[in-house]
């Protein structure tokens, strides 16, 4: 079974994570020079000895990425220039803020995007299609960090019913800090969201209209037809298990790409998530932060695509290189 | 060649969504190009700015009996100039990113589809693992590296972008090889570089137009962010994105202007390239036809 398309694809996200280590650890640790921002300028040169040695950056390059990637593999990704606490709790403090934005924001692009782009698929001609069909052009043409300032300056200047910035009050779920489910935190939680749902809202509308299109023009609607079957049967039991698949590949990817790009909204709303921590640390030259950002960004990207992947080869035998199975070969 | 009935850029022309968007372009780039001759003030000669003219809502007058159309900004710089050279900075990088990135990913996609090797697949490798994290996020970290700058942020971008060039040429230049006329020209004994320059390269530029008009809006969206996050361009020459983050400080106490207006300027940018783009794609995307 070593063979199999999921442990190969197991073997090339590991090698994938090794090879972003070095570049990520290069990258960020070659270029800059923390010493400069974070020691006192009226320290003397004794006490910029000891900070530097603390700091491990005397060191050549290929120690301190020994050091690095020992100290990651045992949990232990350095320690905060500025704030001189454990690199690593700062981002899982502020994950749970993250993933709590990009889910709602992936929801409300569904619930919303997936109906406009069936109907705009399945009347591709007729008048609100069309109205369908180039809002979401428009929806790809408004950036991110603009529309949250709109929505700042409509929901929060103008009309005073929604609040600007923040998580709102908290309550702890399982644990984990989460503003759904308090009123407050909802109505802090509402504008980010939408500001960040609204980029693959479109894509999903365009995704969804598109493929409807096509699978409306294969034969098996043709023969649906012919069989007498009513339109609601046919779209619900023959198109969209037709059309489902590419769409949950492409929700499933683009939800790395929503916390990445929640660093724009983050930001907008001052939303306490990682994105705004990795502008601040940025901002900083807080290296040891930025670092262990890229490598949590990294493994959750490998991680989704290798989920996204096996999930591929598990409902589609066509992925399977291996002899076909008696169930399959009778369906 | 332009007799030929079926020529691209004929059909381009002959519709009517894609010829005025076209033409709407053009007026944007006529615009941005002559932002000097027609702008009240240059709005980054400090001399030129009163500072007693600070945050002035629209259709303002000016002490000495200017109007302020589009109102001021915090330093008293004439939003109305400061959107049309914004405007010229957005433009310019957009297009020069696109040229440069459209060259790297051309040379790059030819190379990997005719030596069809080891190169071909390391190129495709890197690709590959280029395209699996999002554009912002690669872009964000490079400029963390190397610092702010006009330079850095196309870059930056063309980093970003020659990626989807090299795969989108690829593809198209193999698609291309597989057909008689290349293994007519390999029988004739021409050399592999006039078989790609000359035969395989104007076949390809159609799809590469479709790639181009996504990708020019896609690189003047990115440099806005990226301004606006405060990791692109300098203060000193800003580019719309500098200036609708520049407004964010003064949005909440209700001067609206400073962010509102550049951003509709920078929507109708990326709106008009997007409709522009998605027509070529309709009309010249071999797939859809």
């Amino acid at each position: 079974m070593l063979r199999s398309p999921i442990l190969i694809r197991i073997s090339h996200s590991i090698i994938t994570l090794f090879a972003m280590s070095i570049a990520v650890f290069l990258g960020v640790y070659a270029l800059g020079n923390p010493v400069d921002l974070l020691i006192n300028p009226q320290a003397n040169q004794i006490e910029r000895a000891q900070m530097i040695t603390q700091l491990g950056i005397d060191q050549s390059l290929w120690v301190q990425y020994q050091r690095f990637l020992s100290a990651a593999l045992h949990g232990n990704w350095g320690t905060s220039f500025v704030s001189n606490t454990s690199a690593w709790s700062l981002i899982i403090e502020r994950l749970p803020a993250t993933v709590e934005l990009a889910l709602c924001a992936m929801c409300i692009a569904i619930i919303i995007g997936l109906p406009l782009g069936l109907i705009a698929g399945l009347h591709p001609s007729r008048w609100y299609s069309r109205l369908i069909m180039n809002g979401s052009i428009l929806g790809f043409s408004l950036p991110t960090f603009w529309v949250g300032l709109m929505l700042i300056m409509m929901f929060s200047v103008w009309l005073g019913w929604l609040p600007s910035s923040g998580r709102g009050t908290t309550t702890n779920t399982l644990g984990i800090p989460l503003s759904i489910t308090t009123i407050d935190g909802l109505m802090h939680l509402i504008l980010p969201a939408i500001n960040l749902a609204l980029f693959k809202l479109s894509l999903l509308v365009r995704l969804t209209q598109s493929s409807t299109t096509l699978a409306m023009l294969e034969d098996y609607v043709r023969y649906a037809r012919a069989k007498g079957l009513t339109e609601r049967t046919i779209i619900f039991k023959h198109v969209l298990p037709n059309i489902a698949p590419p769409i949950i590949t492409i929700i499933g990817l683009e939800l790395g790409g929503l916390i990445a790009f929640a660093i724009v909204t983050e930001s907008v709303f001052s939303w306490p998530g990682m994105g705004k921590l990795l502008i601040e640390s940025i901002n900083m030259l807080d290296r040891p932060v930025i670092v262990a950002y890229l490598m949590m960004i990294v493994s959750l990207f490998i991680a989704i695509n290798l989920i996204v992947d096996t999930v591929l080869i598990m409902i589609n035998p066509r992925l399977r290189k291996q002899a076909p199975s008696l169930q399959s070969s009778l369906a | 060649m332009f007799n030929d009935e079926q020529h691209y850029l004929l059909k381009l022309y002959r519709d009517r969504v894609a010829r005025r968007s076209g033409l709407m372009l053009l007026l944007l780039l006529a615009l941005a190009l002559a932002a000097p001759i027609y702008t009240p003030q240059n709005p980054y000669d400090l001399a030129q700015l009163n500072l007693l003219d600070a945050k002035l809502p629209p259709l303002h007058h000016s002490p000495d009996g200017a109007i302020y159309w589009l109102g001021t900004d915090d330093q008293g710089r004439d939003m109305l100039s400061a959107l049309c050279y914004g405007l010229r900075t957005s433009l310019g990088v957009g297009l020069i990113t696109t040229l440069l990135s459209l060259s790297l990913g051309l040379l790059a996609g030819l190379v990997a589809a005719y030596s069809g090797n080891y190169i071909d697949s390391m190129l495709m490798r890197l690709v590959d693992l280029q395209l699996a994290f999002p554009a912002i996020l690669i872009a964000l970290i490079l400029l963390a590296l190397v610092g702010q700058g006009i330079d850095k942020v196309i870059i930056a971008l063309v980093i970003v972008q020659w990626a989807y060039y090299a795969r989108t040429v690829r593809s198209a230049a193999l698609t291309e090889m597989r057909k008689d006329y290349i293994t007519a020209a390999i029988c004739a004994g021409y050399s592999p570089m006039r078989i790609v320059l000359i035969h395989i390269l104007p076949n390809i530029i159609p799809t590469l137009l479709v790639v181009a008009s996504a990708q020019i809006a896609q690189a003047i969206a990115l440099e806005a962010t990226l301004s606006f996050l405060g990791l692109g361009l300098p203060i000193t020459a800003p580019s719309l994105g500098l200036l609708i983050a520049n407004g964010y400080t003064y949005m909440l106490s209700g001067t609206y202007w400073i962010s509102l207006f550049p951003g509709v300027v920078l929507l109708i940018t990326i709106f008009i390239i997007n409709i522009t783009g998605d027509r070529i794609s309709a009309l010249l995307n071999p797939r859809l036809q």
